[in-house]
């Protein structure tokens, strides 16, 4: 499995840690006690497109916010999840 | 239908193999059953099994989307044991291997449960510390546990590499001698059969694809071979819980389904007469009885329903398997697969009833489901016989997370693909 | 003897003699021979014993196909086993063995199995040996005695427990277009995909390129095709862009077009080159695949199909054309299909003698028949062969007339000599890659076979693997017999006898036919319950036959038994080639900058995560307790040094910095003033404690963190996931510089007066350098940053520096300490000091207590939302029954033991555990046997006694609980 890096460009897998459902809403820090309940404990398990969060330890290290389809592990996009002041890869 | 034993199989032999008669009924779908189990795979077909067994329900029936067995309970490395930190797990990991000890006397099958022992090795005195601690916690839960060290490792496990020069030099181990383990098809087809000579029909190619509902509660499921009601309708879909609970309207659960690659080498001359467990990467091996090295490691550590997985694992597993027996390097792997585990949020199962009146969830086996089978089933039959959980599966209920009494045992918290 | 070396033809090269040994016995070949063609040609016919009836089995098939002759390679040492002869290109010095035999090939006792055959049916052992008999006998004994000679019995060949000395290398390769396989498929497709100018990888699984053309008999472009693929391969490897792989195994297709292959560098060398591997595993990322794996024979099944000399037509044909190795003895072919036609020409071409061409089919195409007569002998259409006949040698077959659309047969039974029988039925494309890949194959009723799936990545299959068999069809120029592709569909004549599906496994017929009485009717069941397929030729030869027998049982086709889908690899991989370099390094080991010097002081040294540190520095004759009492003394007494290179070390800046520290630790940072250090603790999401450590303000916007060794990797991690996808506005920057810096604690009452002697440009008093103080300075020249702070409880300083001068600052040190006699210590002296002290440590944050548990509430700051602070209150956190933090003193004079549990009764057998000892040493300063622990209730047990429970090692005694703060609670001595 390649994960296209939008710094570093195409890479195996094996670079990545898998950092978990990127549609999980994260509470603020002094949210409700039941929504990091549900954020901490609770997940929705998609078949099929799935936004998650890979960061690139092996790599930049940046995180990015992966679509990936849980049928067939096709990697449809990848994007920082925070924009930073990094370069595209080849520009 | 026949008992099976030495002299049923002389007494065919001599018929030409001609009148056994099939395992299982190739049963119909009733309009209605007391108790409907969705999937057919080793927890299910134990449930029915032990629903009609120990409860007396036989109007039950278990509906397999597949062929039966075609899960996790075909694709696991067999390992057996009862080796666990927490109280909760060692009552209940116990209990199976109670029920593994007499199981192919009870089921009259053989599933070739071979108590050949389970070894974990220690690599530093700290690791050693926390095995003792392990240890101690099975002693003193009435499970059978040694502190072993190099020298009877050296006896136990010849090939393996305990030279001061490996890169993680072996300091010891913790043995669970009754551990072992058993022919994972078998299983599957024992319970099967036993739950089918008690009355249970069990229902192969038969997906659900919905819950009948009558509010709130759950009265039977829409399958691709017609509605079913039930009085009680049980899951237990292993990497399919997500899956099969959005069909009730259950989105959200404290489970992450991820792939793990299992792995088998060339049939062998006997090698590695014990199951072994590395303890400074994740790494199990045992030989199985036709002589090829069963094995696998870590998880591939992201969600997946697609049953395969990708290289970083596999050269990770293959390379630790190297390094501890040197001698297997020349040996050839001779397949892998990936079967989809149910991972819960603290590594431990859940077996609950609800989550909707009238239903009934077994779920989050994570690595370890094939051993639990017995016990999963027992308490799984007595949880939905009874309505409320027996002692055994009592603290492994779907509210623990929220209301944090998690059974971490390995201490990682809410993060699946560490468990 | 059934093969013999044709005088002239084949690939061999017959100028040169190669010689080895089969079982000790010494042979020749020529170069360019396979073991298998070899032997066969020294007149060899039995090469294995079969699995379960250990019956005689000879070369049944060619390359990768082969199930029978499976042999151990022994070489430096080192046993391979398992390896089909006919991959094995042979050189001088290689040594084989047979397997599955007893004592020997020639006679093995095992065949005995072979009278119990009924007994041993499919499924057997499911029906036996469930226990519990009697007495002892009980429960999984009676199964396990007999699992003993079972296991004995079953495997195939022996492995070793020698250490590989040789080499495994990888290589990542990126490509636009990988072709596998080089047949006439294969090198049109490469061809094309470099004229278009991308980078091209073509591999093949042969020593040479060329695939079916090397031994075919059309003709190309005017040429024998053998000479036009020389031609094309000539041309490829004279391109720029492409690189050709042979001896080269593409075994896996994984996501993303990644396509695992492993090339045998010198498996076919006599001696390897300084540095050259064995093997070389290629990782290949390609843009696209060509899929060129050509097709498979499937073999028919019939009684006695099994005995040496019964080998599929196309292997017979190959081993003729490319290693001159022809049947001795009159040869009868066997088809339900045309192809097995032009073996036999072939054969007769190159020397043998057909007898008698025998189809299931009621007549034969033209093409065919012009074939059969250029072959010469009896074409019997309309035929069956029902029975083999001879020794460990195939001497005649048993021929019927035979009806295809009822499989009945009628007229008498004719024996026809026979040294060879050659059988074909049909021919299977290798879909293998192409559903490892993804998709579900496709059954073609035409051609009685399976195509491959509907691509799901970027591949596509072409020639035979596609289905294509024609040549004319796949090569433009090509010219040969216009034969039809389409089989009879007859993979099976049911005539009395032990008919063999699965050679490897000794799958017969009735086994086919017995699962599905017992209901085991889907393939895969099948497969579990006869293991069927599952052997290591994975099925290559059986699978379809096997499901052909199944379909007709259950009155389905082909296609209702659905498929298996195909698993990597595609054939057997060395697993150390899979290893590859991670072979004897499986895991980076970390040195800390002073490594050499423990080493050299005569520590011994400890795994630590990846990491080496000292456990003790022992003197001769001393015992680790000695050691690290003495070493814990001095530091209480005098001064000690420790190496804290590990810890980790994380670089928080940024204008937020102080903002992001107060979000993930427990306590507050803004608040830290510039030049101080704070002890700070970190929780998980869920509320539980997870990690502590010091962070060190150095400006405003600059602050160093300290992390425990263990989790410097995962803290790092989630600081940067927070950062990341919780908090992208903090403009912070997160780097790990734990490398960096070399770390040196030096502890003990005297460890100011021993700083002081050493350390330049900066005051070292009270002022200057108060308790949790940061002062930057020099040492030996070298700059160093000094913070007054201590793990021990005693008066002590952590001093970094630049890791490349940790050595030399360390051994400043070591010299100013020299007055004091300063010691070196390790893990376990820390661990003494700390144990003395109460603090806690990966044992009691072990990820399953809190903050509170560990009497670490003082730390959670009221004032501020932080990581965890939203889960750490529920109500099962809080419990007073959960495992709290206490301290234990021996009361028998005995050491206590980590990982203990703690029992109320006085009973030795007392089993309701209410905690147990994380941590045990003796304390030089209380000279008592002490020890931390989790117990049930934790600080309510203060003061009462309880016992020390340790079943594992025979250990029983009492304790009494007491605080974790055993000494010095106030901590005057390290404010002192």
């Amino acid at each position: 499995m390649l994960i296209p890096c939008p710094y570093c460009g195409p890479r195996d897998v094996g670079e990545f840690t898998y950092q978990g459902d990127a549609n999980r809403v994260r509470p603020a820090l002094d949210a409700p006690r039941a929504e990091w309940e549900t954020f901490v404990y609770e997940r929705v398990n998609t078949a099929g497109p799935h936004r998650e969060h890979w960061q690139h330890s092996g790599g930049c290290r940046a995180h990015l916010t992966v679509v990936r389809d849980t049928l067939t592990h096709h990697v449809l996009s990848a994007e920082f999840v925070r924009p930073g002041p990094v370069a595209k890869a080849g520009s | 239908m026949k008992e099976y034993s030495a002299f049923s199989v002389l007494r065919n032999a001599f018929t030409g193999n001609r009148d056994w008669k099939p395992a299982w009924r190739k049963a119909e779908p009733k309009p209605a059953y007391d108790v409907v189990i969705v999937g057919g795979g080793g927890h299910g077909l134990a449930t029915a099994y032990y629903l009609a067994s120990e409860h007396g329900l036989t109007n039950v029936a278990v509906l397999e989307k597949g062929w039966l067995g075609s899960g996790n309970v075909g694709r696991n490395t067999t390992i057996v044991r009862s080796n666990y930190l927490l109280p909760a797990n060692t009552a209940f990991y116990e209990h199976s291997m109670k029920l593994w000890e007499e199981l192919s006397h009870e089921l009259n099958y053989n599933v070739m449960f071979s108590q050949r022992g389970v070894l974990n090795l220690a690599h530093s005195p700290s690791q050693m510390d926390d095995y003792a601690r392990r240890g101690n916690a099975m002693r003193h839960a009435g499970i059978d546990a040694e502190l072993v060290s190099p020298e009877r490792i050296a006896r136990l496990v010849p090939g393996l590499d305990l030279s001061p020069e490996a890169r993680f030099p072996v300091v010891g181990g913790l043995l669970q001698p009754r551990g072992g383990t058993a022919r994972h098809d078998a299983v599957a087809w024992g319970y099967a059969r036993g739950a089918d000579r008690r009355g249970v029909d069990i229902i192969e190619n038969c997906e659900v694809t919905g819950f009948l509902r009558e509010g709130e509660r759950v009265v039977g499921v829409a399958t691709s071979r017609g509605e079913i009601r039930a009085a009680k309708v049980a899951v237990a879909v292993a990497g399919s819980t997500g899956q099969v609970m959005k069909l009730a309207g259950i989105e959200n659960l404290p489970i992450e389904s991820h792939v793990l690659q299992a792995f088998v080498s060339e049939a062998l001359k006997p090698l590695i007469d014990t199951v072994i467990t590395f303890g400074a990467g994740h790494l199990y091996v045992s030989q199985s009885d036709k002589g090829g090295l069963v094995f696998g490691g870590d998880i591939d550590g992201y969600n997946s329903y697609a049953q395969r997985g990708n290289l970083p694992v596999v050269e990770d597993v293959m390379s630790e398997l190297v390094a501890l027996f040197p001698g297997v390097a020349r040996v050839r792997l001779l397949r892998s697969w990936g079967g989809i585990m149910d991972m819960s949020m603290d590594g431990s199962p859940i077996i609950t009833t609800g989550p909707l009146p009238g239903m009934y969830l077994n779920s989050g086996w994570c690595y370890g489901g094939f051993k639990a089978t017995p016990a999963s089933g027992w308490c799984f039959a007595w949880t939905i016989a009874r309505d409320e959980p027996h002692p055994l599966n009592a603290a492994f209920s779907l509210d623990r997370f929220r209301r944090g009494l998690v059974i971490d045992e390995k201490g990682q918290g809410a993060t699946p693909r560490l468990h | 003897m059934t093969m013999r070396r044709a005088s002239s033809g084949g690939r061999i090269d017959r100028t040169r003699t190669v010689r080895f040994t089969f079982d000790g016995k010494a042979y020749t070949g020529h170069a360019g021979d396979t073991l298998a063609s070899a032997l066969m040609a020294a007149g060899v016919s039995v090469f294995a014993r079969s699995f379960k009836y250990h019956r005689p089995r000879g070369v049944f098939a060619c390359g990768p196909d082969e199930p029978n002759a499976l042999v151990t390679l022994i070489s430096e040492g080192v046993r391979e086993p398992n390896v089909q002869a006919t991959l094995v290109e042979i050189f001088d010095g290689l040594d084989a063995e047979s397997q599955n035999r007893f004592p020997s090939l020639g006679f093995d006792i095992g065949a005995v199995n072979g009278l119990a055959g009924p007994l041993i049916s499919a499924g057997f052992y499911y029906k036996t040996f469930m226990g519990p008999v009697v007495g002892s006998i009980r429960g999984t004994r009676a199964w396990m005695l007999a699992e003993k000679a079972i296991r004995r019995a079953a495997g195939l060949g022996r492995a070793g427990h020698a250490p590989d000395p040789a080499r495994y290398e990888r290589v990542n390769a990126f490509c636009d277009t990988l072709v596998v396989g080089s047949g006439p498929a294969g090198l049109v497709a490469a061809e094309s995909a470099a004229a278009a100018g991308g980078r091209v990888i073509l591999a093949d699984l042969d020593a040479t390129m060329g695939g079916s053309a090397k031994w075919s008999s059309a003709m190309i472009d005017g040429r024998p095709a053998a000479e036009w693929a020389a031609g094309r391969v000539a041309a490829l490897e004279a391109m720029p862009n492409v690189r050709l792989l042979p001896r080269t195994t593409v075994w896996g297709y994984y996501d993303g077009n990644t396509l695992a292959a492993t090339e045998r560098v010198s498996d076919h060398k006599s001696s390897r080159a300084k540095g050259e591997p064995r093997q070389r595993s290629w990782t290949i990322r390609a843009g696209a695949a060509v899929l060129a794996t050509g097709a498979q024979e499937r073999p028919i099944v019939f009684p006695g199909n099994d005995r040496p000399g019964v080998m599929l037509a196309g292997a017979a044909l190959r081993h003729a054309g490319e290693f001159a190795v022809l049947p001795a003895g009159p040869v009868v072919i066997f088809t339900n299909n045309d192809s097995a036609y032009t073996a036999a020409a072939g054969l007769a071409e190159a020397g043998a003698e057909i007898a008698a061409i025998v189809d299931v089919r009621p007549e034969t195409s033209d093409a065919a028949r012009a074939l059969a007569d250029k072959a010469g002998g009896e074409l019997l259409t309309g035929h069956a062969i029902v029975h083999t006949h001879g020794g460990k040698a195939l001497s005649s077959v048993s021929v019927r007339r035979f009806t295809l659309e009822s499989g009945t047969f009628s007229g008498e039974t004719r024996r026809i000599e026979a040294g060879c029988l050659a059988v074909s039925g049909g021919w299977s494309p290798m879909i293998h890659l192409a559903s490892q890949a993804g998709g579900k194959p496709a059954w073609s009723e035409t051609l009685q076979a399976f195509l491959p799936p509907e691509p799901t990545q970027d591949w596509t299959a072409v020639g035979a693997a596609d289905g294509t068999f024609r040549l004319a069809d796949i090569v433009t120029g090509a010219e040969a017999p216009e034969l039809d592709p389409a089989p009879a569909p007859c993979l099976e004549i049911a005539s009395p006898g032990k008919a063999f599906v699965d050679f490897q496994h000794d799958v017969t017929a009735d086994d086919v036919r017995l699962a599905h009485r017992e209901g085991f009717a889907s393939v895969e069941h099948l497969k579990r319950y006869t293991t069927l397929g599952m052997a290591t030729d994975q099925g290559r030869t059986s699978n379809i036959p096997g499901m052909a027998i199944l379909a007709a049982a259950t009155g389905r086709t082909i296609a209702e038994t659905g498929t298996t889908r195909f698993r990597p690899p595609f054939s057997p991989v060395s697993i150390a080639a899979i290893a590859a370099d991670r072979h004897g390094d499986l895991r980076p080991e970390r040195r800390t900058p002073l490594h050499d010097w423990h080493v050299e002081r005569g520590a011994i040294m400890q795994p630590a995560g990846l990491w080496f540190r000292p456990r003790i520095y022992g003197d001769p004759g001393e015992t680790v307790e000695q050691a690290y009492v003495r070493e814990a003394k001095a530091v209480r007494e005098r001064v000690g040094i420790v190496d804290v290179s590990t810890l980790g070390k994380i670089a928080v800046q940024g204008p937020d910095a102080a903002a992001f520290l107060d979000r993930v630790y427990t306590n507050m940072f803004s608040t830290l003033k510039v030049g101080r250090a704070r002890y700070g603790l970190m929780l998980r999401e869920d509320g539980f404690a997870y990690d502590d450590g010091t962070t060190w303000r150095l400006s405003e916007t600059d602050f160093l963190m300290t992390t425990t060794t263990a989790n410097a990797g995962r803290v790092m991690q989630n600081l940067e996931y927070w950062l990341d996808t919780a908090w992208p506005d903090l403009r912070v920057a997160l780097t790990s510089v734990t490398d960096q810096w070399a770390g040196a604690a030096v502890a003990g009452p005297k460890s100011r007066e021993v700083l002081a002697a050493c350390v330049t440009g900066t005051g070292l008093d009270d002022d200057a350098l108060p308790f949790m103080g940061i002062v930057h300075g020099e040492i030996a020249g070298v700059p160093v940053m000094i913070c007054r702070l201590s793990f021990s409880g005693e008066l002590a300083y952590e001093v970094y520096c630049g890791a490349g001068h940790g050595r030399h600052v360390w051994e400043a040190l070591m010299e100013a300490g020299e007055p004091h006699h300063i010691v070196p210590y390790g893990l376990e002296a820390l661990g003494t000091l700390r144990i003395e002290k109460g603090h806690v440590t990966a044992t009691e944050i072990d990820g399953r207590t809190t903050a509170r548990d560990l009497h670490l509430d003082w730390m959670l700051s009221g004032k501020k939302p932080f990581i965890g602070s939203a889960l750490m209150d529920r109500e099962a956190l809080l419990a007073p029954d959960r495992l709290g933090l206490v301290g234990l003193v021996s009361l028998d004079g005995r050491a206590l033991t980590a990982g203990a549990h703690i029992v109320e009764r006085g009973d030795r057998e007392a089993r309701d555990s209410i905690g147990h000892v994380t941590a045990v040493c003796f304390s030089p300063a209380l000279g008592k046997y002490v020890g931390l622990a989790l117990i049930r209730g934790g600080k309510a047990r203060i003061g009462s006694r309880a016992h020390l429970s340790d079943p594992l090692r025979d250990r029983f005694g009492p304790v009494e609980i007491v605080s974790h703060h055993f000494f010095d609670p106030d901590g005057s001595r390290m404010h002192g």
